[in-house]
């Protein structure tokens, strides 16, 4: 894959130099592009639909499974514990030698410690529990771990931000490196920072994870989409968040 | 970023490949639209039957650009005292270009205290919004505003 | 049963007009949209809402299609003594959810 994007870089070399990434002091959250009354939606928890998930995800929580080994509580106690971890992911997982995101960890947990099928991609249940961890992290600016066990998805995923794929030859990095903050049709191209998955998106009426996004980017680029849960979009997530960091959690956040 | 040919060339490539990504994300409403079967004034008339309907003491607030039609937040609030005697009984909305008039009719009351009310409501595409109250003495007011609805870039499916 | 939020204030005085605000998680399926297979997917809404504060209905809303999915409503009423708020939402295919909460008048 490395060598892959390599080639395409070197295709493109004659239009332009890799771009360097958004410096730290100015990075910025989609948030802030957004207009008044989509901003009003998210930061009131009384008006916020995403706070509909968060509150699933608290009943899943101290819900026992149906093997009858403990609930997410018997082990982990109170969620606020885990304040922190959100912020945190993708992290090295010792049994697969592999990175793994938040979703991936909460369904190796089904498996490993409750004896329960995992939940599937996108399902209310996932993203709802989802949903809740990262809201014990919400205001914590994202804290990448210092693993170098973690530096070959890093690097991976960087590849694939520049990579040009799909149809129109677009990448990550053409529009939320280089020209975020102009306008692609009625919408401002925002940096592209994972900060507030899993989301409220109007468009889709409910949640999504982040890899549901990435996957509506990569077939707006005529592109064929990752698989749920593959290790192009483990490394992919691991790159947005140390390419948004410090910025804070705002799961469950809402945009258009 | 320092602005040199290369860039310009980029950023001409990235505008022809965000057109053809506008073209073919725009969704065709109109064919996906069923034929109304009652207009918007048809719809009016049977919340407010033949009473007159005069502009005024009612207000609606909506964003005049929508950012996703699917959740728009709209408020209306109406000039009342809100007694016994001289109260706001219903407030309806009513839009002119989804495929129903109606967008919602609330009840109050004295017990109100306000007649104030927020929802959010689906616009279809651009366009006019109206706001009708009925108040105790069997009087009707309205007030109407344009929202303009854009399209998001890259959407699903 | 659906999820709900209802944001009732802690205690109010006796003649205050306090602001009420609920969220329901519903899809609000209008019945004109088309489904992965190309057929028109059935409509699926609620159509009414109803707010009683102590056996008296004190407010009450009629949905259409065009109340966005997760129908959120805020509206006002006037405390008046320590009550039972009821919450109802009906629905297509039978849907009814009540719930309840306790408005606290000092």
């Amino acid at each position: 894959m490395r060598r892959l994007a390599a080639a395409a870089l070197g295709a493109f070399a004659s239009l332009a130099a890799v771009a360097d990434e958004i410096p730290q002091a100015e990075r910025r959250s989609g948030f802030d592009a957004m207009s008044a009354e989509t901003r009003a939606m998210q930061v009131d928890d009384t008006a916020n639909p995403g706070l509909l998930w968060v509150q699933d995800g608290a009943d899943l929580w101290t819900r026992a499974p149906a093997s009858g080994r403990p609930a997410c509580a018997g082990c982990h106690g109170e969620a606020a514990t885990l304040r922190g971890v959100a912020a945190r992911y993708p992290a090295f997982d010792e049994a697969s030698g592999a990175a793994i995101d938040l979703q991936g960890r909460i369904n190796h947990c089904r498996r490993e410690h409750q004896g329960d099928p995992p939940y599937g991609h996108e399902s209310r249940e996932l993203l709802a529990l989802s949903a809740y961890l990262g809201f014990q992290s919400r205001g914590l600016p994202i804290a990448p771990p210092r693993d170098p066990r973690l530096d070959p998805a890093r690097a991976q995923g960087a590849a694939l931000f520049r990579e040009r794929i799909g149809q129109l030859g677009l990448s990550c990095a053409a529009c939320h490196d280089d020209n975020h903050g102009r306008r692609l049709g009625a919408a401002t191209i925002p940096q592209g920072h994972p900060t507030g998955y899993p989301l409220y998106r109007l468009e889709w009426q409910g949640l999504g994870s982040v890899q549901r996004r990435l996957r509506n980017c990569m077939t707006g680029m005529r592109a064929e989409p990752f698989a749920y849960g593959s290790a192009e979009f483990v490394a992919l997530e691991r790159y947005l968040m140390d390419r948004a960091a410090p910025l804070p959690i705002e799961t469950p956040a809402v945009r258009p | 970023m320092t602005p040199s040919a290369g860039t310009r060339n980029r950023r001409d490539l990235l505008a022809a490949g965000a057109a053809a990504v506008l073209a073919i994300t725009v969704r065709p409403v109109a064919a996906a639209s069923p034929v109304r079967t009652e207009s918007t004034a048809e719809a009016i008339r049977r919340f407010a039957g033949e009473a007159a309907i005069t502009p005024g003491r009612i207000h609606l607030d909506l964003p005049p650009l929508v950012e996703n039609g699917n959740a728009v937040t709209i408020t209306v609030t109406v000039d009342s005292p809100m007694t016994a005697d001289d109260h706001v009984r219903r407030i309806a909305v009513f839009n002119d270009k989804n495929p129903q008039p109606n967008v919602v009719t609330v009840h109050l009351g004295p017990a109100s205290g306000r007649a104030a009310v927020t929802t959010r409501i689906r616009l279809a595409d651009t366009q006019r919004i109206t706001a009708i109250a009925e108040t105790s003495d069997g009087r009707y007011w309205s007030t109407s505003a344009d929202a303009i609805v854009t399209l998001a870039a890259c959407l699903e499916g | 049963m659906a999820r709900t939020l209802i944001n009732v204030p802690k205690s109010a005085k006796a003649g205050e007009v306090v602001t009420i605000k609920t969220l329901i998680s519903h899809p609000m399926e209008t019945g004109f949209r088309p489904g992965a297979d190309g057929r028109i997917m059935a409509r699926d809404i609620i159509t009414d809402f109803a707010c009683h504060y102590d056996g008296r209905e004190v407010f009450r809303a009629e949905l259409f299609p065009a109340t966005a999915a997760n129908p959120y409503l805020t509206f006002t009423l006037v405390a008046q003594a320590t009550g039972p708020l009821t919450f109802t939402w009906r629905g297509d295919n039978g849907f009814s959810q009540t719930e309840t909460a306790t408005l606290t008048v000092t």
